[in-house]
């Protein structure tokens, strides 16, 4: 698999590590590289940029590059890397926190069908209080272009019993969106702080 | 002996033989849940990967129901569990995350209640010498692998897992219950979770990597906590072996499933038909059903 090459004189930000350890409560600065953290991922083998190359790259305020990248999206929050970092910094709330500012500042996800799925699984939890597995699957398959993949898994869930035909709405639905609505007015807020 | 229970999402889909196999075994134990009143979603990884503040706050609506109860809270989901638990923490350990969790709450939430994931709440706090004088049959030997996941293990400074390496919690209770735990080296390998519907094919390689494990290690069936773990393993496990051209046919089994199995509850009340590896076939040659 091709890596990225690292343009050292491009577009190097020095207040993206503040940023970046604002936003994930976590130390990026402590962390010295050893690996560890890509040793420990079970999904670094599909990852554009090894987890302790992201660490680097914020370390030294190259925005564009980790935001653009495939690695933020594919982390599984599986929180190995977290678990035996060294140097205690806190890989997987890292990961967290570049999808947050990726999305705040508007990129493009990298991983289009990954952050599609968290749209759809969020939209549906705001407007019912509960998950409907089966609506989010139909949703995203539609959007996703992929309606008729998986179905010699789909078809034998529906057979047993696994896929909850008519979703559940909880009585609390105004308090979700009302929930939601203020998560999205700070969101705003903050994003208009950052354009100073 | 009493929680607050919170099912979550998955267990009345994907997952709702858990949800069976659960109510069920604590029902002959005398361990009452009582169902959290209209709980909402614990927003899962998506939550978390979206905003920091809207993953704290929707557990939080839940937890706030649990407070009123005056009860402690246990999750059989692990995924569910860890982002209860890590609500709890981050609204007890900062004062100003309490306080920004409540204005977007629109209620004050001061997180009383603790949460429990199912497996601690059962081994550790109903406790196995309470569980042994139930018990009707024995597993005979049955191998079990006992995979534990992320989730329910990490990170343990939340979690507070035995042992975040090598966790004994589930290994604990298949012996109890008269089976042999393995020892295998995949127990807290990540299974892709939702992975399994953006990028399929990792997920059919991390399955193949777990399930070869369990299969050198002379597992019989594999033993999980998770609605991920499960779906993972067992309705994947026929694609991965397509895909990855090795043969495994190792029944998944929920915990609870196993224990239900031992108390003597009959396989339609342990939703044991909804599994896509035969479940049945291992259990019989023990003569178990």
């Amino acid at each position: 698999m091709s890596k990225a090459v690292l343009h050292l004189s491009e577009g190097m930000e020095p207040g993206f590590l503040r940023e970046v350890e604002v936003e994930a409560g976590t130390r990026v600065s402590l962390c010295y590289q050893c690996g560890k953290c890509a040793a420990s991922c079970p999904v670094s083998f599909v990852m554009d940029l090894e987890p302790y190359q992201v660490m680097r790259l914020v370390q030294l305020g190259a925005r564009d590059e980790v935001l653009r990248s495939r690695t933020i999206w594919l982390c599984a929050s599986c929180t190995a890397c977290s678990e035996r970092c060294p140097r205690e910094v806190d890989v997987a709330a890292t990961m967290d926190a570049l999808r947050v500012l990726a999305r705040r500042a508007g990129y493009r996800p990298a991983e289009g069908q990954i952050a599609l799925f968290h749209g759809i699984f969020l939209d549906n939890v705001r407007d019912a209080g509960r998950l409907h597995e089966l609506g989010l699957m139909v949703r995203y398959k539609l959007k996703s272009g992929g309606l008729f993949s998986d179905l010699d898994v789909g078809l034998p869930m529906m057979r047993h019993g696994k896929l909850k035909p008519v979703p559940h709405r909880i009585r609390g639905t105004d308090q979700m969106r009302a929930l939601f609505a203020r998560v999205r007015a700070r969101e705003a807020a903050a994003k208009g702080g950052e354009g100073r | 002996m009493k929680y607050a229970y919170f099912p979550g999402c998955s267990l009345s889909g994907t997952a709702r033989e858990y949800d069976r196999s659960t109510r069920a075994v604590a029902r002959v134990l005398g361990l009452e849940l009582e169902e959290i009143p209209d709980w909402s979603c614990c927003g899962a990884t998506s939550a978390h990967a979206t905003e920091k503040l809207l993953s704290l706050a929707l557990p939080a609506r839940s937890l706030a129901r649990a407070d009123e109860m005056g009860l402690d809270v246990v999750a059989p989901c692990a995924a569910c569990f860890n982002r209860l638990r890590t609500t709890v923490h981050a609204v007890r350990s900062d004062w100003k995350v309490r306080q920004e969790v409540g204005e977007v709450l629109g209620q004050e939430y001061a997180a009383r209640s603790d949460a429990y994931a199912l497996p601690d709440v059962i081994v550790n706090r109903y406790g196995l010498d309470n569980i042994v004088p139930h018990l009707k049959r024995s597993l005979d030997g049955l191998k079990v692998a006992c995979y534990y996941g992320c989730l329910l293990v990490r990170p343990s400074a939340i979690t507070a897992s035995d042992d975040p390496e090598d966790p004994q919690t589930l290994d604990r209770l298949v012996r109890a219950l008269g089976g042999e735990p393995v020892v295998w080296p995949a127990k807290t390998e990540c299974c892709g979770a939702s992975l399994s519907i953006t990028r399929t094919r990792v997920v059919w390689q991390l399955a193949a990597q777990i399930l070869t494990a369990a299969q050198r290690a002379g597992a019989e069936a594999i033993a999980v906590a998770c609605p991920f773990c499960q779906s993972n393993l067992d309705m994947r496990q026929v694609q991965a072996q397509k895909w990855s051209g090795r043969r495994w046919n190792i029944p998944v089994y929920y915990f609870t499933q196993l224990l239900g199995v031992a108390l003597g509850l009959p396989p339609g009340e342990l939703g044991l038909e909804s599994h896509f590896v035969d479940p049945l076939g291992v259990l019989r040659q023990k003569a178990l059903v």
